[in-house]
């Protein structure tokens, strides 16, 4: 079967992260293509013209946006180490959890990237309710899938790195180890397996490619 | 198999109903309990203390929340009557069509009614092109899924419910048969399946609750 995997990305997109964790961890061979975002290739916007963003999965010339529907394509279509698991109530569980990470985790750590002075604070603070909150759904285990890493530990770790560079760059404490003890080290145990560690692009120049994000965000609200 | 299902909903929320359409599409069983929105019961805030909103599905004791959520549990554990097709990239396409209609689409209709001159006029414009998208991949299909109706019908059916009611309020059409020949016959086929007719909140209900927040609503 030589089928065709293609993944439109970023690199410093945490959207294309999660895909590129997906695919590697099934062992799933894959033509990466880079796209300048300021500058979308037409083949992109061809394949994602209603959102016009990466990442985009085109699998036998078809093609898939919206990483979360894209990450449960590829564990529907390669069945090998499954993402969500077996039973119905788990798998609303997983879903349950990366939906919250996107609707409520991410958006509050954005607030607290561009905001300053006091409404810094309060993003903060809103952030690390939501955090704190994240941590329950570990429920006491070490990663969202126990022993194995699961469909939540991959759609939502991704947070680990973007936090600690938030709390660099905006220099605010968002994952705090004397209260989410869990979630910390959660994220510090997710980060260093090997097939992840592998994909995460090199910390400085996330550092300084967010730094840069930064000053464009905060620039274009004043 | 006797365990009781039990659903938290309101007579009005567009995403309790959805949950209401799939159980009764799949005849399943199950307990309605009508939720006060503004005195919410402390089994709700239990089942779920971290949106604390309905619908909520309770079977063998556990909660499931979240509407499409839901859906997809619905349709994994009762496997009569499948809401998702079979095909990946097919279950894909719904699924996101679903999160479009969720994240784009209903917010751009409430701005056109929530909106006032000038940024009413780009609010219509927005909802416009969004559903454009949607008549686009109804086109040549009786239901989103196909022949009969499948889970983007259930996540879609809103429009058939609540796009009326806010003409009506707004004194014009938003989707017009001209613009919209797939989505405006849709919306009537979809109101006719009797699974969906038979649970849809009636229209002079809901025109005089919209008519009544917006009455309400703070002026910008």
């Amino acid at each position: 079967m030589a089928a065709s995997v293609s993944l439109f990305g970023y690199w410093a997109s945490p959207f294309t992260l999660r895909i590129k964790w997906a695919l590697k961890l099934k062992g799933i061979q894959y033509e990466y293509i880079e796209e300048d975002l300021p500058n979308k290739s037409p083949l992109l916007l061809q394949y994602n013209p209603v959102h016009k963003k990466i990442p985009v999965l085109v699998h036998e010339g078809k093609p898939l946006a919206e990483s979360l529907v894209i990450m449960e394509y590829i564990d529907e279509v390669w069945k090998e180490s499954p993402l969500l698991p077996q039973d119905p109530y788990g798998r609303a569980k997983a879903r349950f959890w990366s939906n919250f990470a996107d609707d409520k985790c991410v958006p509050s750590v954005m607030r607290t990237f561009v905001a300053e002075g006091e409404d810094k604070e309060k993003a903060a603070e809103e952030a690390r309710e939501h955090l704190k909150t994240l941590e329950s759904g570990l429920e006491g285990k070490q990663l969202f899938g126990g022993e194995k890493i699961n469909f939540v530990d991959v759609a939502v770790g991704w947070i680990g790195i973007w936090a600690r560079i938030v709390e660099k760059i905006a220099d605010v404490n968002l994952i705090d180890a004397k209260t989410m003890p869990l979630l910390d080290a959660w994220f510090a145990k997710f980060l260093e397996l090997p097939t992840i560690k592998e994909c995460v692009p090199p910390w400085d120049k996330l550092l300084e490619h967010n730094r840069g994000f930064r000053n464009i965000l905060t620039y274009a609200a004043t | 198999m006797g365990e009781q299902v039990k659903l938290f909903k309101t007579w009005s929320s567009a995403f309790g109903l959805r949950i209401v359409w799939a159980l009764k599409l799949k005849g399943i069983q199950y307990e309605s309990i009508d939720e006060d929105l503004t005195n919410k019961s402390p089994l709700l805030l239990q089942y779920n203390p971290v949106y604390k909103k309905i619908p909520v599905l309770v079977y063998n004791g556990r909660p499931i929340v979240e509407s499409l959520i839901i859906l997809e549990y619905i349709d994994e554990t009762w496997k009569q009557n499948p809401l998702l097709p079979e095909d990946p990239h097919k279950r894909a396409t719904a699924r996101f069509w679903a999160k479009f209609g969720d994240d784009k689409v209903m917010s751009s209709l409430w701005q056109i009614l929530t909106e006032q001159g000038k940024e009413r006029e780009e609010a219509l414009v927005q909802a416009t092109e969004n559903l454009k998208f949607i008549e686009e991949e109804l086109k040549g299909k009786r239901f989103f899924g196909g022949e009969k109706i499948g889970f983007l019908d259930i996540a879609l059916g809103w429009l058939a419910n609540l796009v009326p009611v806010l003409e009506e309020i707004l004194g014009f059409k938003v989707i017009d048969k001209a613009g919209f020949p797939f989505l405006s016959e849709w919306m009537l086929e979809f109101s006719s399946v009797p699974a969906i007719k038979e649970n849809l909140p009636l229209h002079d209900k809901m025109f005089s609750k919209f008519r009544a927040y917006l009455a309400a609503a703070p002026d910008k």
